[in-house]
């Protein structure tokens, strides 16, 4: 309030200037604590919300959460759009392990689901290839700005999420690849969503292993980096503090965003 | 900040007055300069982005076994580190759209944009527009302070009007999941990499007018102006003695 303010209005108005502006912070404040309280409760806080960054993050995460709380479905292709030469990115896990599951045709590979789910096991690539399959043609958008558009043929993976049972405290998915350094996880309004696939085939045959064989996961509403390769164990969780560092996935730790919608 | 106004309004002495008005208003001065944080942290954070891939495309998809459009003359830096670069660009660009959405807004409920921004109508003629463009390219012409003239008045609305909500909207195109609800953001451009090389283009031009701008500013007396953006008040041309 600025002193000659003061002088010339009248006491009263000044003192109930104040009051209405305390009153107007303090609702400020338990609006934005009330608020916070929400956003958790509806899922709406990304795990790498800590630090400066955290803020952006977590406005980006909960606004983009809302905008896609209803239709929302990443935009598909037709055959004709398929790129020709699709980039390899990355690379393949540690031969000593994955090179003895390439010769055998993955067919000793298992898929672990265990966690907050009522049935835990394990599928193999027959197993999963012998659920209902879903085929859509999406683009792949890497985080340094290529992308490519190819056909991915999968399970959905809210079909082995049914069968297994998950619980109603379910949050997070986390994943783990038998490349170990690169493991993630999506929120279970994605994992639920009809175009997030356990992929297995690509463009019309079986994934090949520079992309991910003989499973990776296909999230479309988000960018490449989330699309975990050579999964090995799905752990549903209500939380991902003790995964890791706490910030629900390699790429947070690494210093790239949990959040991959953009 | 509804307190702001009047306060400083109280500053001046009713009967010496209209000079001693702030040459920009609190609200100006302050989302021009949380503008002017958020552009520099977008522009550095876009170059980092930017140089993991510096190919620019057209239509829906690209990469380095497609033609490129355009190939920027800068080095490939990956090695995955950019990841700042990402938090740090979508932390600013928050800070900018929000800020910017405060300053539309104000600018709309004050007629600021109208009595100040906006280029009259009849200032929009060829002969106008080249003698005042003249005038800023004559390093003797001396411009006037007190009003924007229609080249001044055409480079910020273009910022503001056009420039920003382009970037902004292009910036929104490249995320899936936005996308995924609103596909038009970049199917009417052509595609996701289209969107991304229209965002690169009117950054630059972005740059360009930063440039210019601080130019304009040296050229016209560097304190003065920042003095006006900063507390508000400045050497006005002939109306002040200070």
């Amino acid at each position: 309030m600025h002193k000659k303010v003061s002088t010339e209005k009248t006491p009263s108005l000044s003192r109930r200037k104040l009051i209405l502006g305390g009153l107007a912070t303090a609702a400020g404040a338990t609006g934005l604590g009330g608020a916070i309280n929400m956003a958790s409760r509806y899922g709406l806080i990304p795990p790498d919300h800590g630090g400066i960054y955290g803020v952006g993050e977590t406005l980006t995460y909960a606004s983009h959460r809302l905008l896609m709380a209803s239709r929302s479905n990443a935009r598909e292709f037709a055959r004709s759009d398929i790129s020709q030469a699709p980039p390899i990115n990355g690379t393949l896990p540690p031969d000593d392990l994955y090179q003895p599951h390439v010769e055998r045709g993955f067919a000793d590979w298992r898929l672990a689901v265990d966690g907050l789910v009522a049935r835990p096991g394990e599928f193999s690539v027959a197993e999963l290839k012998d659920a209902p399959s879903r085929s859509q043609i999406t683009i792949l958008g890497c985080e340094e700005g290529w992308s490519y558009i190819a056909e991915w043929t999968g399970v959905p993976l809210a079909h082995v999420l049914e069968r297994v049972g998950v619980l109603p405290q379910a949050r997070y998915v986390a994943m783990f690849s038998m490349a170990e350094f690169w493991w993630g996880s999506i929120d279970i309004a994605e994992a639920m969503h009809p175009q997030t696939l356990l992929a297995y085939g690509m463009n019309g045959a079986d994934l090949e292993p520079g992309y991910g064989a003989p499973i990776r996961l296909r999230v479309p509403r988000q960018l490449g980096y989330k699309n975990i390769k050579y999964l090995t164990r799905l752990t549903v969780t209500d939380s991902m503090d003790s995964f890791g560092a706490g910030k629900g996935s390699a790429a947070a730790e690494f210093g790239f965003s949990w959040y991959a919608g953009i | 900040m509804a307190d702001a106004a009047p306060s400083v309004a109280d500053l001046s002495i009713p009967t010496t007055e209209a000079a001693e008005a702030p040459r920009h208003s609190v609200l100006v001065r302050i989302t021009h300069w949380i503008n002017t944080v958020s552009f520099v942290a977008l522009l550095v954070s876009g170059v980092a982005i930017l140089i993991s891939h510096p190919r620019l495309y057209w239509g829906e998809v690209g990469n380095v076994n497609t033609p490129s459009l355009i190939d920027l003359p800068l080095p490939f830096i990956i090695a995955g580190q950019n990841g700042w670069g990402r938090y740090l660009h979508f932390l600013a660009a928050w800070v900018c759209v929000l800020n910017g959405l405060a300053y539309v807004l104000s600018g709309l409920l004050t007629r600021h944009f109208r009595a100040n921004l906006l280029p009259a109508g009849a200032d929009l003629t060829r002969r106008t527009l080249s003698r005042t463009l003249a005038d800023h390219l004559r390093p003797a012409a001396r411009l006037s302070e007190d009003v924007y003239n229609v080249v001044q008045r055409m480079a910020y609305s273009g910022v503001v009007f056009v420039l920003l909500p382009v970037v902004i909207w292009t910036g929104l195109a490249m995320s899936p999941a936005v996308t995924s609800v609103l596909p038009w953001l970049a199917t009417v451009l052509g595609g996701h990499q289209s969107a991304r090389t229209v965002h690169f283009v009117v950054a630059f031009l972005l740059l360009v007018f930063l440039v210019v701008h601080v130019w304009m500013i040296v050229r016209t007396g560097f304190w003065s102006r920042m003095t006006a953006m900063v507390i508000g008040r400045g050497a006005r041309s002939g109306s002040r003695s200070e």
